[in-house]
């Protein structure tokens, strides 16, 4: 670490990087929620029977709804003849959309067997939003294991969709990430009353609903893993605006800082609008974290949002943290986050789970976040955690959530005093 | 190719997972990407267990791939076993490392382990979770038990319980209790709570006793043939099949089959009066073959429902299911895709479906109540209780499980009586059920299905609304209700309405009537009155 360099958050923190046993979902984990967000949207896994098994375990412990999601599974005769792939792939396209006419978008996504053997799907998608068009339009990305981690597979998809949306010069603010309905809505009236517009989202909705992009378009991200979608905006002449992430009161209001600043908004009215929502979120946080204050917590990498959160957990719920692992470090997303976040805490990226986890109990933390596969056995051992994917299945962004993304964390060691309580009577 | 929305296996790794994680002292190298590593949770959260599976993947990811993926699997093993000091390890492949073709059996070998290395050989294209079991157990006990001198006293060893099981930790506790009774003492239950010591000493038991023929019979036929051992047949799960069992049990060791059954309440609770509205209640089972055919001779013989039809997911034990369905007078159905079993269900309206994980869903959405009898099953499935299927528990168990979501006897008549009651009307559902449970208006229901076409890709409207209107005309062009007849079929209580509304359609399209009147719904009722 060079000396010479100002004292600024964690930014400069050198980072260990661990190459082992990873306990993380695969990108195909993504379409959980993104086939809710895009109703429109049907995800087409090309894979093997654990892919639909992962898809199963990891939605069968939330919900069990009609899906808009399946899996074409690969079998013997697949591995044998691409070609004869190609045309079994044709087919069940086919019959899907044919059973299926409220369709309007087909992801066709790549897994870990089909990487292996090779099976062009940007072809396969090509070839199949020919013979669909102009009624179907199909995607391809890959959420494979061996390329994605959990949340990347929502940037992978995004990614996709960026090189075929309509080019513009309109000067527009495009959001870009899958928030839940309710948030987006919050997010979207926030801005309104900034007097910021028009705003388009990605994903939409709808197919309908898709935005334009070029030169003169801006855009803030609101999820931190979306590094290639990122990357393919740019490419597009889209230009980023870097912020804080909207979690907690001081990240949303940072966020909005950023998109206001550039769109020339005044003060005063940046006051007016965000002073009883701030006063809201400062109210609610405080209610939330009595629990957390002078307690430690210690991330395993999961979701990429391990370093906006120890952000909010350190800065707005008094928390101290040990470690920060993330699967992933986006330097050029979560730098103004680290640069916020006091200095003190390891920050790892990638994993070597056991090693991690001795690292874990001789440091004894009050609250661990971590995966579901991980989270009884700790709690079994002596520990209080979080598991991650909540994180990612719950509204947490902006004013309104910061009290519930607080209590999310407060409600283990909640529940671990209540039951402790209960045992001694 | 092969279309999946859900599955009733995982992949044949799993499987082997569920005998690792059920055994002590082993340790399992999965060849594998990231994600994979998911199938812990499984066991974590579905199953609560405190301890991570023993399992080491290896995570490789693509760049490795073109780098060196097999010395990244022989770090991990050799890693495993000095961090875990397993007594026995199993190496494998999940679907992907298949591909890449490392050999991880080799690969292990080569590491010169001084404990049993066990190689399997599982294809993920081909087969599934209760192969990998079954195929996994059988290796280990391959492996490791060799024929020893018996136990002088009468032991038994207990084979096919797994991790992730449905209901095994209590199956086992049950008919190590009824073994007891007969004063037979178990030598070695596994795989779930042995260690591989434990395996090795399988040989001196004087005879096997198959819980779970789907994860336990090709060991069972190997102990057969390299030891010595006969193994019983009959699964006990109900009264008949356990009095079955002791009679098979006693065939085996001369011991007397005549145990104490006072605990046993199912024939009782099924003979008093209040059992009088089970009677005849037609009910489809659906799950995994041994759990379906001995849920259909309990519903048949020992509660006196009415089997309308049944079927397994599992193709390996497709002849024995089709042989059991053609007693009980109904066609099998031998399929692994959800979206049949629900359109099945669907045309058969049954008034109770034993199922899985997946029936129960089903159920929900065709409001049909369901109990689980077999897995996949969920988180809820694992109870804190002791609730095991098997042995003369294991019967009083079930009756309570499977009567517990109908209507109760004597609230049915008041439902059918008073129907119209603000406070208790028929849409309420079963009073001692706390939610509300309603039923979704199923696309077939307002009239805009076709009978071929899987109702799960149709369903369209999600509303309960009691007041809208119900579309009076069936598009397929088959049959008409008539207005008066669709407001007197809102009458029938929601728990037979399905089942009416079949027998009149079916009632009126043999007879060529195009145009449902309430004088057709009612002569359709006397028609199939029992």
């Amino acid at each position: 670490m060079s000396l010479d360099l100002p004292s600024t958050g964690c930014r400069s923190t050198p980072v260990l990087k661990e190459r082992g046993q990873r306990e993380v979902f695969c990108g195909l984990t993504g379409i959980i929620w993104l086939h809710r967000k895009m109703q429109d949207a049907f995800f087409l896994v090309v894979g093997s029977r654990t892919c639909a098994h992962l898809l199963q375990a990891a939605a069968g412990v939330m919900i069990f709804a009609e899906p808009r999601f399946g899996t074409a599974i690969l079998e013997e005769k697949d591995l044998a003849g691409l070609a004869d792939a190609n045309a079994e792939l044709d087919r069940e396209v086919a019959r899907l959309l044919a059973r299926r006419p409220d369709i309007k978008q087909l992801f066709l996504v790549g897994s870990c067997p089909s990487e292996v053997i090779k099976l062009d799907l940007a072809r396969a998608a090509e070839r199949l939003s020919s013979v669909h068009a102009p009624h179907v339009r199909v995607y391809n990305y890959s959420g494979s294991g061996i390329e994605t981690t959990f949340t990347q597979g929502e940037d992978a998809c995004l990614a996709a969709m960026v090189p075929t949306l309509p080019a513009s010069t309109a000067r527009e603010l495009l959001i870009v990430g899958a928030m839940p309905d309710v948030v987006e809505d919050q997010c979207l009236a926030l801005l309104a009353a900034l007097g910021i517009g028009p705003v388009r989202m990605l994903p939409a909705r709808r197919a309908g609903d898709l935005p334009a992009v070029g030169a003169n378009t801006v855009f803030a991200l609101v999820q931190p893993f979306l590094g290639d979608t990122h990357a393919a905006l740019t490419r597009r002449g889209a230009r980023h605006l870097p912020a804080p992430f909207p979690f907690g009161e001081e990240g949303t209001t940072a966020w909005l800082r950023a998109i206001a600043d550039e769109f020339g908004v005044s003060r005063d009215l940046f006051e007016q609008v965000t002073a009883a929502p701030r006063a809201r979120a400062q109210k609610a946080i405080a209610t939330q974290s009595q629990e957390l204050q002078g307690k430690s917590v210690f991330f395993f990498p999961d979701s990429q949002l391990e370093i906006p959160l120890a952000r909010f957990l350190t800065r707005e719920c008094g928390m101290t943290a040990i470690e920060v692992g993330t699967p992933y470090l986006h330097e050029g997303l979560v730098g103004p986050d680290l640069d916020l976040l006091p200095k003190g805490p390891v920050i790892s990226e990638g994993q070597d789970v056991d090693k991690q986890l001795d690292r874990q109990r001789a440091a004894r933390p009050d609250l661990t976040v971590c995966g579901l596969g991980l989270a009884n056995p700790l709690e079994a051992e002596g520990f209080s955690t979080k598991w991650a994917i909540e994180l990612v299945f719950t509204p947490v962004h902006f004013y309104e959530q910061a009290g519930d993304l607080a209590g999310l964390f407060s409600r283990p060691l909640r529940r671990r005093a209540l039951l402790r309580k209960e045992a001694a009577e | 190719m092969k279309l999946t929305l859900w599955t009733y296996e995982g992949p044949p790794h799993v499987g082997a997972m569920r005998v690792a994680t059920g055994m002590k002292g082993l340790h399992y190298v999965l060849h594998a990407p990231q994600g994979d590593t998911y199938a812990d949770l499984l066991f974590t959260m579905i199953e609560r267990r405190n301890h991570r599976p023993p399992v080491t993947f290896t995570t490789f990811q693509a760049r490795d791939l073109g780098a060196d993926t097999a010395n990244l699997f022989k770090d991990s093993a050799r890693d495993a076993y000095a961090r875990f000091q397993p007594q026995a390890m199993i190496v494998g492949a999940s679907c992907t490392a298949e591909l890449i073709q490392d050999d991880p059996g080799g690969l292990a070998e080569a590491l010169g382990l001084p404990i049993p290395v066990i190689p399997l050989e599982l294809p993920s294209y081909q087969r599934k979770e209760n192969f990998g079991a079954d195929e996994t157990f059988f290796q280990i006990v391959k492996a490791l038990a060799k024929p020893m001198p018996r136990t002088e006293a009468i032991t038994c060893n207990i084979l096919g319980a797994t991790a992730l099981g449905f209901r095994h930790r209590d199956d086992v506790a049950e008919v190590t209790k009824l073994l007891g009774l007969m004063g037979i003492a178990v030598n070695v239950a596994a795989p779930m709570g042995a260690t591989p010591a434990d395996i090795a000493r399988m040989g001196q038991a004087h005879f096997n006793v198959l819980l779970y023929p789907e994860t336990g019979e090709t060991a069972a036929r190997h102990l057969e043939r390299a030891c010595g051992q006969p193994y019983t047949k009959v699964v006990p799960i109900g009264v008949g099949a356990t009095r079955d069992f002791l009679h098979e049990v006693s065939g085996i060791t001369g011991l007397s089959p005549k145990v104490d059954e006072s605990g046993l309440r199912l024939p009782w609770w099924s003979a008093s009066v209040d059992s009088t509205y089970l009677t005849g209640k037609r009910v489809y089972i659906f799950g995994d073959a041994t759990h379906v055919m001995a849920a259909a001779r309990i519903a048949a013989t020992e509660i006196g429902f009415e089997v309308c039809g049944m079927g397994c997911f599992n193709r390996e034990f497709a002849r024995p299911l089709r042989a059991a369905a053609k007693a009980y007078g109904v066609d099998p159905l031998i399929t692994d895709d959800y979206l049949e079993v629900e359109a099945e269900i669907a045309r058969l309206q049954p008034e109770l479906i034993l199922g899985t994980q997946m029936e129960r869903h089903i159920g929900k959405r065709l409001g049909i109540p369901c109990a689980v009898i077999s897995s996949p099953v969920h988180v809820q499935d694992f109870p804190a209780r002791y609730s095991p299927q098997m042995g003369f528990e294991g019967a009083n168990v079930i009756f309570d499980t499977w009567i517990h979501p109908l209507v109760m006897g004597l609230e049915e008549h008041l439902l059918t009586m008073f129907r119209e009651d603000f406070e208790f009307h028929d849409e309420a559902g079963a009073s001692h059920h706390g939610a509300k449970a309603t039923a979704r208006v199923e696309a077939e229901e307002l009239g805009v299905s076709h009978p071929q076409t899987p109702v799960g890709y149709l369903r369209t409207d999600e509303d309960t609304d009691e007041t809208r209107e119900i579309p009076v005309v069936t598009p397929a062009g088959e049959v008409l209700w008539l207005p008066d007849a669709e407001r007197e079929l809102k009458k029938i209580p929601f728990f037979v309405r399905g089942k009416a509304k079949r027998n009149t359609e079916k009632y009126a399209a043999d007879r060529g009537v195009t145009k449902i009147s309430v004088d057709t719904l009612y002569e359709a009722k006397a028609h199939y009155a029992r």
